[in-house]
């Protein structure tokens, strides 16, 4: 343990050896603060980062208690109690938890899409149905194109037209 | 009750009769959905009373919506416990179905085609389960029957989350697409985990691909999808016949030509060590029988065996399961029993005459 080589009076506490591109090693031992003034590391402020921590682990545990203490007033569930079960207890759970559920869809489905889409509550409506399908032959002719599937992305291009005249 | 479910026994669905497209490596399309009765909680928390409402309704809408009229009604929580394991080994109902508690119910139809379990994780699943890839022809009718139930009971809905599901994981279209296949080439040739691969890409789920001690049973899996929300039905049905199954289809058809053109004796010597099993031996537990009616369904498929009939090793398969075997032979048996059981019952079935 010597001193640091750039000051030569703290005690050198960062050490790091650097190999050139000749493959050749080369030391250097230097104290804290010569060693961020080399820039080797970042200036630290503690006191401010363990403020924004702190806060923001406070900040998150009184939103997780918040969270965890929601309640559906029609079944009684409690949002840690479906956690823990893994299934909710009412329809209207969708509604009371809905904040806390669409992470949690996001993850289990697709993360950029959460809205439905799809058949819907009743008799079909055939409109309904074809704007489903132009938006799903032209999210396929995206993919198509991608794979430079340019058989596949002709077909698709003549389905979107068909269904754009209808 | 158990008349029925003896005759259940003896029968054999449609989808295991062998047909269908792609029948050589695609055993079975399988179409759920998932829906619930507007106005009452889900089934963690509904009370027995609850449950009993549910149910009537449902059955309520399936006898006046025409020719669901004509489905079995079997009430599962009377049933004993050998009925409902062979109503799992037949793919009706759920392991979780047949393992519940309370009202709970299952409809199906004589050729095993629709059926619908009531109160399992959800109020309502309707089942479609067709032979080979039909995914076009499943749909269609599931999404007609879900129509004919859905015009006389209102279902939970939401027009942001769509179908509502106790569990988030079915919620939004309440799809859940099965394709169960036979892939005994890619097995025996090391390649599995290009479908491993194949799936991960789309985010499908393969069963039986790596889990514990499924790995023995007859190299069948089932891929199946995990996404249902922010996604529309046929968009779901699209990944499955334009991409996966295609995909892997050519993937096992490539590795049985392999076999066949670079390894025919080794191909060879697998099937015809099964076949001499089949017919030789005096006790055979269900996994071997699974393993070895495995190898002559590829070996028939390939032409290297020509002398078998190709449903009733299909059929075997069912009928070597033992819920299914204790049915046949009209009594309960232990392990042993079973085994010998088994073993003669293929003999039987495969016997050279």
């Amino acid at each position: 343990m010597g001193p640091c080589e750039r000051c030569k009076k703290a005690q050198a506490t960062f050490h790091l050896t650097n190999i050139d591109t000749t493959g050749s090693p080369s030391e250097r031992h230097l104290c804290d603060q010569c060693a961020i003034q080399e820039g080797y590391v970042q200036q630290q402020t503690p006191a401010f980062a363990s403020e924004v921590l702190e806060t923001f682990i406070s900040g998150a545990k009184g939103k997780a208690a918040e969270i965890a203490n929601l309640v559906c007033e029609e079944c009684g569930m409690t949002y840690a109690e479906f956690r823990n079960r893994g299934q909710l207890g009412c329809p209207n759970d969708y509604e009371v938890f809905k904040d806390a559920l669409v992470p949690l869809l996001e993850r289990a489905h697709d993360p950029q899409r959460t809205h439905h889409v799809g058949k819907t509550c009743g008799a079909p409506e055939t409109q309904r149905q074809s704007h489903d399908e132009l938006r799903r032959v032209k999210r396929q002719l995206a993919d198509a194109i991608a794979a430079e599937d340019y058989e596949r992305a002709a077909r698709l291009r003549d389905r979107i037209q068909e269904l754009e005249r209808e | 009750m158990s008349d029925r479910m003896d005759e259940v026994a003896r029968q054999s669905g449609e989808w295991l009769r062998g047909g269908g497209p792609m029948h050589d490596i695609v055993i079975s399309t399988r179409i759920r959905l998932a829906r619930n009765v507007s106005g009452y909680a889900f089934l963690t928390r509904a009370d027995e009373a609850a449950r009993t409402e549910i149910a009537n309704a449902i059955l309520g809408a399936i006898r006046k919506a025409g020719p669901l009229g004509s489905l079995v009604d079997i009430d599962v929580e009377q049933l004993d416990e050998l009925d409902r394991s062979l109503l799992v080994e037949r793919h009706l109902i759920s392991k979780q179905h047949a393992e519940g508690h309370g009202a709970r119910r299952v409809a199906f139809d004589s050729d095993e085609v629709t059926s619908l379990m009531i109160n399992e994780e959800d109020h309502l699943r309707i089942q479609v389960m067709r032979c080979g890839l039909q995914l076009e022809a499943a749909w269609e009718q599931i999404n007609a029957i879900d129509d004919a139930i859905g015009q006389r009971i209102d279902y939970a809905f939401h027009p942001r989350f769509g179908f509502l599901t106790a569990c988030p994981t079915n919620v939004g279209t309440g799809i859940r697409v099965s394709v169960m296949l036979h892939l005994p080439a890619l097995r025996l040739t090391r390649e599995l985990e290009k479908v491993g691969a194949a799936a991960r890409e789309l985010k499908l789920a393969i069963r039986g691909l790596y889990g514990e001690g499924t790995e023995a049973l007859g190299d069948f899996f089932q891929v199946s999808n995990q996404i249902t929300l922010g996604r529309s039905e046929l968009e779901i049905l699209d990944d499955f016949k334009d991409d996966i199954i295609p995909k892997i289809a050519a993937y096992e058809q490539l590795a049985r030509r392999r076999l066949v053109e670079d390894r025919a004796f080794a191909l060879d010597d697998k099937i015809y060590r099964a076949m001499g099993l089949l017919r030789s031996a005096r006790l055979m537990s269900s996994n071997e029988a699974m393993q070895c009616l495995s190898h002559v369904r590829m070996g028939l498929h390939v032409g290297r065996l020509k002398d078998i009939d190709l449903q009733t090793v299909n059929e075997l398969f069912l009928q070597t399961q033992p819920a299914h075997l204790q049915k046949l032979q009209g009594e309960r048996l232990n392990g042993e029993q079973r085994s010998i059981a088994r073993a003669s019952l293929i003999r039987a079935r495969l016997s050279r005459n």
